[in-house]
């Protein structure tokens, strides 16, 4: 009974929003610090929290569960949402590296650029980045029972793209966003070389016509995607597009190729034992 | 296969027709298919043995043995019956070899070639089973000072200023290294997880993640973060005594995991948090960590997630600049650091790194100690050190040298009952330790496996404190480092220096 209370307490609470300055006086205060602030407003019971002025300190999000939702207004800096479980955060600018790093479940919406290795092994969640990530994105990102990642980049992407991917979905959309607010095609390269290079389970999806034959890495084989496969991404890319107001139709104005792994066990005839 | 590319067998199984009951017990043992019943008799398919000893402990009429087969091959010194055995086997499967265990060779022991010292006339000796000798340590970091403040009014009232960083109480110099449920079975880990709770000591998780059934014993465990993250999530993260980074394992320096999918089943499944059927790999390096100021971020990264609550340490494998990573690694932040050396043990690694890659680690704790004591790092933080720690011999050299914790594996399995036949990679472990299969894995009784990790570890406590008590020391700390109660007797002066050791009679 008396959690009950105490619950209930909490949800009274809930509606509160909490502004924090992470530039007082102009100058950016320490990551610790600020993460200090952030879990105690977590702790007295807020729910949405805006950071403002927010200068590349690291690890916001860290670890936090639950139904939070975060605003960012700024540039967080590294492991952004690192190990977080649930909460969403929407970032009013790019990020820097490793956003979503081992996350197990929540949203993080980047209005603007990624890093590199955004997504480091993530089991669940959502990432969702409007403009270009760097190298390595979706590393090793992994799906469990109903655990799934996905990863949806509305530029263009680099090497190592979704390397010894062990699940989830990659979907890279291939546009450019014009100061003006106009979207075009990207016309730089979709994505790098050494593509889906250790995957053995989960698909990337790349909206492009080039020839990425000579890009595939190790266990990695491209397809024309199927109806199922399209089917599966439908309803992740209509939300894209609503969140960052992108016209639908403008997706369907270029087709989708699809890497799958060859195999579950891509190095399982690798080694050998033998009693020596 | 034509019969000369057919590798010559290492056993030979002798069954004794007069004892044999046939009651083919020996059958339903042997994991590896070494004997089957004709319908007359039980006979034996020496190619599949690995001596591990299974039949002869189980059979009722004890009619079985297993000996060395040693007729076979011509001799030559140099292209032994091992050298020959690789290049067969590499020929005929043109794949990597594995291998399990530590290193095998038979590269001579540095602890072997150390003598303790012990105290005559001119400084007492303490009588252990009468007088306090303390063999617990603090893990974590320390403060460089103790500052305290005094009540201005009252002089008499003195507090305590400085703020402690994580660190907590072992009765014991001694933490068992990481060997994670995969490599080994539930009921080996959980006979672990409850000896080291009873004893107050440490175990490794391993990077397989953590059974919520271990959760329990979270107090007395240090879980692992490998680059493939397997299992780290909050409950991981807030069930632990402290959190170690994987950089290297010393077994394999520089190599990944690789957890075959066929080992893979719903347990494995569900600790890992990763598909069932699928390979569990764990990528070489960690992709968020190419410097020393990525460890340092993700050191900060596990100390923001876990609230600055319990250590984090960071393990690497003894190579041949450990020490100026070490500096690099305790600036970085880590409460702990973990050397590795080449003969740690591993469930499977290419036998090409096992057996070669890394250097010993009484060389590698030297070195690393000297370093941090030059830099004015080594009393913040604790090292744990391992890589055949085999007996209490080794443990209390290792101390000596420089390690505060000692980390132990292979005695753990062997008393728990392996013969140390080094397939832990096939997953057919005939005593249940190195295996997945249920029908063996019922095989390791947890309580009996437990009282012996106990037992063996009681009596290494107890050994300890004999030599602590000859060597006149009250306490195990101040053996740490304490190199002048070493003595050198092995053939190169050279490792005495670099040990910074003297030579006997000196």
């Amino acid at each position: 009974m008396v959690e009950n209370t105490i619950q209930k307490g909490k949800t009274i609470q809930n509606n509160k929003i909490i502004n924090i300055n992470s530039a007082p006086n102009g100058e950016p205060i320490e990551y610790k610090t600020l993460n200090e602030q952030i879990h105690e407003a977590v702790n007295s019971g807020y729910k949405k929290i805006i950071l403002n002025d927010v200068c590349g300190q690291r690890f916001i999000g860290a670890s936090l569960q639950g139904d939070l939702e975060f605003e960012i207004n700024g540039v967080p800096g590294n492991d952004l949402g690192i190990f977080m479980d649930g909460p969403k955060i929407t970032v009013n600018g790019s990020c820097e590296d490793q956003a979503g790093n081992t996350m197990n479940d929540g949203t993080i919406i980047i209005h603007g650029d990624g890093g590199d290795v955004i997504g480091l092994s993530a089991r669940g969640g959502k990432i969702y980045i409007k403009k270009d990530v760097g190298y390595r994105v979706g590393i090793h990102i992994k799906e469990y029972e109903r655990k799934h990642p996905v990863i949806i980049v509305g530029g263009i992407a680099r090497d190592f793209l979704g390397e010894y991917m062990a699940g989830g979905l990659i979907i890279i959309l291939g546009l450019k966003f014009l100061p003006d607010g106009n979207i075009i095609e990207n016309e730089s390269s979709i994505c790098g070389n050494e593509l889906g290079t250790g995957i053995h389970r989960g698909k990337i999806f790349l909206r492009t016509e080039e020839d990425l034959e000579d890009k595939l890495g190790v266990g990695a084989k491209l397809f024309e995607p199927c109806e199922e496969d399209l089917k599966q991404v439908e309803s992740y890319l209509k939300e894209f597009c609503e969140i960052f107001n992108i016209p639908y139709e403008l997706i369907g104005k270029k087709p989708f190729k699809v890497i799958k792994p060859i195999s579950k066990r891509p190095f399982g005839g690798n080694y050998c034992g033998q009693i020596i | 296969m034509s019969l000369q590319h057919i590798s010559p067998t290492y056993f030979r199984v002798k069954i004794d027709r007069d004892y044999c009951k046939k009651c083919k017990r020996c059958v339903s043992h042997c994991s590896y298919g070494a004997l089957s019943f004709n319908g007359e008799k039980i006979i034996a398919d020496d190619s599949k043995c690995v001596a591990c000893q299974r039949c002869v402990s189980m059979c009722p009429g004890k009619a079985i043995r297993v000996v060395k087969d040693e007729s076979y091959l011509p001799q030559h010194g140099n292209y032994t019956q091992r050298i020959r055995n690789i290049i067969w086997a590499q020929s005929g499967n043109g794949g990597v070899l594995l291998s399990a265990t530590g290193n095998d060779r038979p590269i001579r022991s540095i602890f072997d070639d150390l003598l303790l010292d012990a105290c005559q006339v001119t400084n007492p000796s303490i009588d252990p089973l009468r007088e306090t000798i303390e063999t617990k340590i603090f893990f974590g970091r320390k403060p460089q000072q103790l500052d305290f403040s005094v009540d201005p009014k009252d002089p008499n009232k003195v507090s305590l200023k400085t703020e402690f960083l994580p660190h907590f109480e072992i009765d014991m110099p001694l933490m068992i290294g990481h060997m994670s449920l995969g490599s080994i079975s539930y009921n080996a880990c959980m006979a672990i997880y409850q000896a080291v709770n009873e004893l107050n000591v440490l175990a490794g998780s391993g990077e397989g993640g953590l059974h919520p059934d271990f959760y329990e014993y979270g107090k007395n465990i240090i879980t692992e973060v490998a680059s493939g993250r397997f299992g780290v999530d909050i409950k991981y993260l807030q069930n632990t005594a402290g959190l170690e980074i994987k950089i290297g394992q010393g077994a394999k320096p520089g190599h990944g995991g690789h957890l075959p999918g066929e080992k893979v089943n719903s347990l494995i499944s569900q600790t890992r948090m990763i598909p069932k059927g699928s390979d569990a790999l764990s990528p070489y390096p960690h992709h968020d960590i190419y410097s020393i100021e990525d460890l340092a971020q993700l050191i900060a990264a596990l100390k923001e997630a876990t609230r600055y609550k319990v250590p984090i340490g960071v393990k690497i494998a003894a190579v041949h600049n450990s020490a100026p990573i070490a500096v690099g690694i305790v600036r970085g932040g880590a409460d702990f650091l973990t050397l590795d050396g080449f003969r740690g043990g591993t469930g499977a690694a290419p036998r090409i790194i096992r057996d070669h890659a890394g250097i010993p680690i009484e060389l590698a704790i030297a070195s690393v100690d000297q370093r941090l004591r030059q830099e004015g790092l080594r009393d913040q933080i604790t090292l744990v050190a391992g890589g055949s720690i085999r007996y209490s011999a080794d443990l209390i050299k290792a101390i000596a040298l420089g390690a505060d914790v000692g980390m132990v594996g292979m005695p753990v399995l062997i008393a728990m009952g392996c013969r140390v036949c080094q397939q832990c990679f096939r997953g057919l472990c005939s005593w249940g330790i190195a295996s997945q299969r249920e029908y063996l894995v019922k095989r390791l009784d947890i309580d009996v496996a437990r009282n012996r990790i106990i037992n063996l570890f009681h009596s290494w406590n107890e050994e300890l404190k004999e030599v602590l008590g000859a060597m006149g020391i009250d306490s195990v700390e101040s053996l740490r480092s304490n190199r002048d109660r070493l003595r050198y007797i092995g053939p190169n002066p050279r490792i005495a220096e670099i040990l910074n050791v003297k030579h006997a009679g000196e």
